[in-house]
């Protein structure tokens, strides 16, 4: 019922998520607390979500109908979207991880992103490549597809909150029964 | 090879790949300093999926939305998600010059929409956090993934384009 509670039903009933995110895990004790964020934390975040967008605008991967095109193998030019930005994150992250030091601006130690392998793992892909087959939108090209004007992907949006809230609400229902809890008002 | 077997050959790449390559990698390059960027000074890889339910956790007391993991980083992935509309903007208004709008039915985009709503979360990423930072971080679970939704989604693509669905 109370806040304290459904977020004590999410820890102890989720604990495949958990494992799946070791490095979440520390962001809840960074160092010095999540308050210790250094004032450069936000504009950090705010360039990197520049770049990240301008990036989405400049590969037309904001254009549905370029997505759709190489999806129907007609143009394969967003493997080099792809390869591009994994050329840069790849090195970055693995050289980070093995440094073993900390994020300057949040405390958090350095580690590579890993997700545990179970079958939501081909589920959700699965239903995640009918939906991009379908319509050509992947979140982040989506978010930038309004940036780029193109205001009828408001509703893709609007799709994407309501399938992330109805899994959501599948899963919590799912979770507070079988950790046998009380049922949580929304 | 000969000369003229090297020419075919790479005029037979080429085809591939109708409107060049320059744009899609420089395009790619740019995402990739984003996220490193957003990685090196928080230590936080930037999937841009999260921010769905992250931000969920501010209208539903649910507990898969209240997961300390979200709560605590919902405020930096509005922050994140709202620079990319900006960033795109910045493109749309320097170099496309003006917006531009879909063609793409709206029907296609909600009902897609809400399959990638699901399908992101229940697959624990998508393009950005398993294509961009997993596969970076040689993680061989989002290997698996994104190879499972990139042939799903050109199966799908290719099946809804053959059933003349357009555009």
């Amino acid at each position: 019922m109370t806040t304290d509670g459904s977020t004590g039903d999410g820890r102890s009933t989720s604990a495949s998520d958990a494992v799946e995110s070791a490095g979440a895990a520390e962001a809840a004790t960074p160092v010095d607390g999540t308050d210790g964020r250094h004032p450069l934390f936000m504009p950090v975040v705010a360039v990197g979500g520049l770049l990240f967008g301008f990036g989405l605008g400049l590969s037309q991967m904001a254009r549905p109908e370029v997505v759709l095109s190489f999806l129907q193998l007609w143009d394969l030019g967003l493997l080099f979207v792809m390869g591009g930005a994994v050329l840069v994150t790849g090195p970055v992250l693995l050289l980070a991880a093995r440094s073993g030091r900390r994020a300057p601006l949040s405390g958090l130690r350095y580690a590579r992103r890993l997700k545990s392998m179970d079958r939501n793992v081909l589920v959700g892909g699965a239903i995640f490549g009918v939906g991009w087959g379908l319509s050509g939108i992947c979140p982040g090209a989506a978010y930038a597809s309004l940036g780029i004007g193109n205001y009828p992907m408001l509703w893709g949006v609007a799709g994407m909150f309501l399938g992330a809230y109805g899994q959501g609400v599948v899963r919590s229902i799912a979770a507070d029964r079988s950790s046998g809890g009380q049922t949580i008002a929304d | 090879m000969s000369t003229v077997g090297v020419a075919l050959a790479t005029a037979a790449v080429m085809e591939l790949f109708p409107r060049g390559i320059t744009h899609y990698l420089l395009g790619g390059l740019l995402i990739g300093f984003g996220t490193a960027i957003v990685y090196l000074g928080t230590g936080n890889a930037a999937g841009a999926s999260t921010f769905l339910e992250s931000t969920l956790s501010y209208v539903s007391k649910r507990s898969r939305f209240q997961e300390p993991r979200l709560v605590a980083s919902r405020d930096w992935r509005v922050v994140f998600t709202l620079s990319i509309v900006a960033g795109a903007a910045v493109y749309a208004v320097v170099v496309q010059g003006g917006i531009w709008i879909t063609e793409v039915q709206p029907w296609r985009l909600f009902a897609g929409g809400l399959l990638v709503g699901v399908g992101t979360r229940l697959g624990k990423g998508c393009t950005s956090g398993h294509g961009i930072c997993g596969v970076g971080s040689a993680s061989i679970t989002s290997v698996v993934n994104v190879a499972t939704f990139m042939v799903i989604a050109i199966g799908t693509a290719l099946l809804v384009m053959a059933l003349g669905v357009s555009p």
